[in-house]
């Protein structure tokens, strides 16, 4: 086992561990900084694959905006954070049972499929990811559309979220 | 290094979590967290698929890219929608928000 798969795997656990922390823990306070922590995990999976400019929009986007809103969200609904009844409602079981049925239908599709066994190849000499990231979100020929219908849905998304919890007195 | 299936049984594992996080938390904000944890595990997919196909296609990053706005995008209008409803019906709880049930 070389050294990148052991930090894969410790890397993996606690992702996943503190994932399953998200979705079971009574505190919704609690539950954000649990997401906090399996971001970071995410963030890091990201510079294992090389992909540094995701791991770096991973922590200022994820945990610097979406992280900090829940815990605002939270916050603003203070009265049910810790509310005294369930957390879970009583179909609880079918939820598991559909989560687990596709977490193995997945792993069967994954380990059945012959390329997934494959290795990476070396990045090649001198490759600039992010230059390329950021030539093909530019480049008319590449995803300068897909890029602009992003930033026209942000700013639907920004009138939108103020216009919805817009207090009208 | 790493084979590419364990990427893809790490992405299965999270969004597993976060389905069974959507499916049944009461708390519509823990709904919304359990939606966070499955597109991470799409955008661990995306970047994965970028590395262990033609890296010079950086067509993985760009989508994973999409779906950080996308997330920003629905979290700000699901939470301000959240908020919203808890001004109006002063709950958050997902079960009673039923003012649009037949």
């Amino acid at each position: 086992m070389t050294a990148e798969q052991i930090v894969f795997l410790i890397v993996a656990l606690v992702t996943l561990g503190s994932a399953f922390m998200v979705v079971t823990t009574r505190n919704l306070i609690h539950a954000a900084l649990w997401l906090v922590a399996t971001l970071f995990g995410v963030a890091v999976v990201y510079a294992l694959l090389n992909a540094g400019f995701l791991a770096v929009v991973q922590v200022v986007v994820y945990i610097g905006a979406i992280a900090i809103l829940f815990i605002f969200a939270v916050m603003l609904t203070r009265k049910d954070a810790r509310d005294s009844g369930p957390q879970t409602h009583k179909n609880w079981w079918v939820g598991a049972l559909l989560a687990v049925a596709s977490y193995l239908g997945l792993s069967a599709l994954v380990l059945g499929w012959s390329g997934s066994s494959k290795a990476a190849a070396g990045l090649p000499s001198g490759f600039d990811a992010v230059g390329q990231l950021g030539e093909a979100l530019t480049s008319p020929n590449a995803y300068v559309l897909p890029f602009e219908v992003a930033s026209v849905l942000l700013l639907a998304a920004l009138v939108g979220a103020v216009y919805v919890a817009f207090n009208r007195k | 290094m790493v084979p590419l299936s364990w990427y893809l049984i790490l992405s299965a594992g999270l969004f597993s979590i976060g389905l069974f996080g959507v499916l049944t938390r009461r708390n519509a904000v823990a709904i919304l967290l359990g939606v966070e944890l499955m597109l991470n595990s799409v955008n661990v997919n995306l970047a994965a698929f970028w590395r262990y196909g033609d890296v010079t296609q950086m067509a993985g990053q760009v989508f994973a890219i999409i779906v950080f706005a996308v997330a920003a995008a629905e979290v700000a209008v699901g939470l301000a929608l959240v908020i919203s409803v808890y001004r109006k019906r002063n709950t958050v709880i997902a079960d009673d928000i039923d003012l649009m049930k037949w």
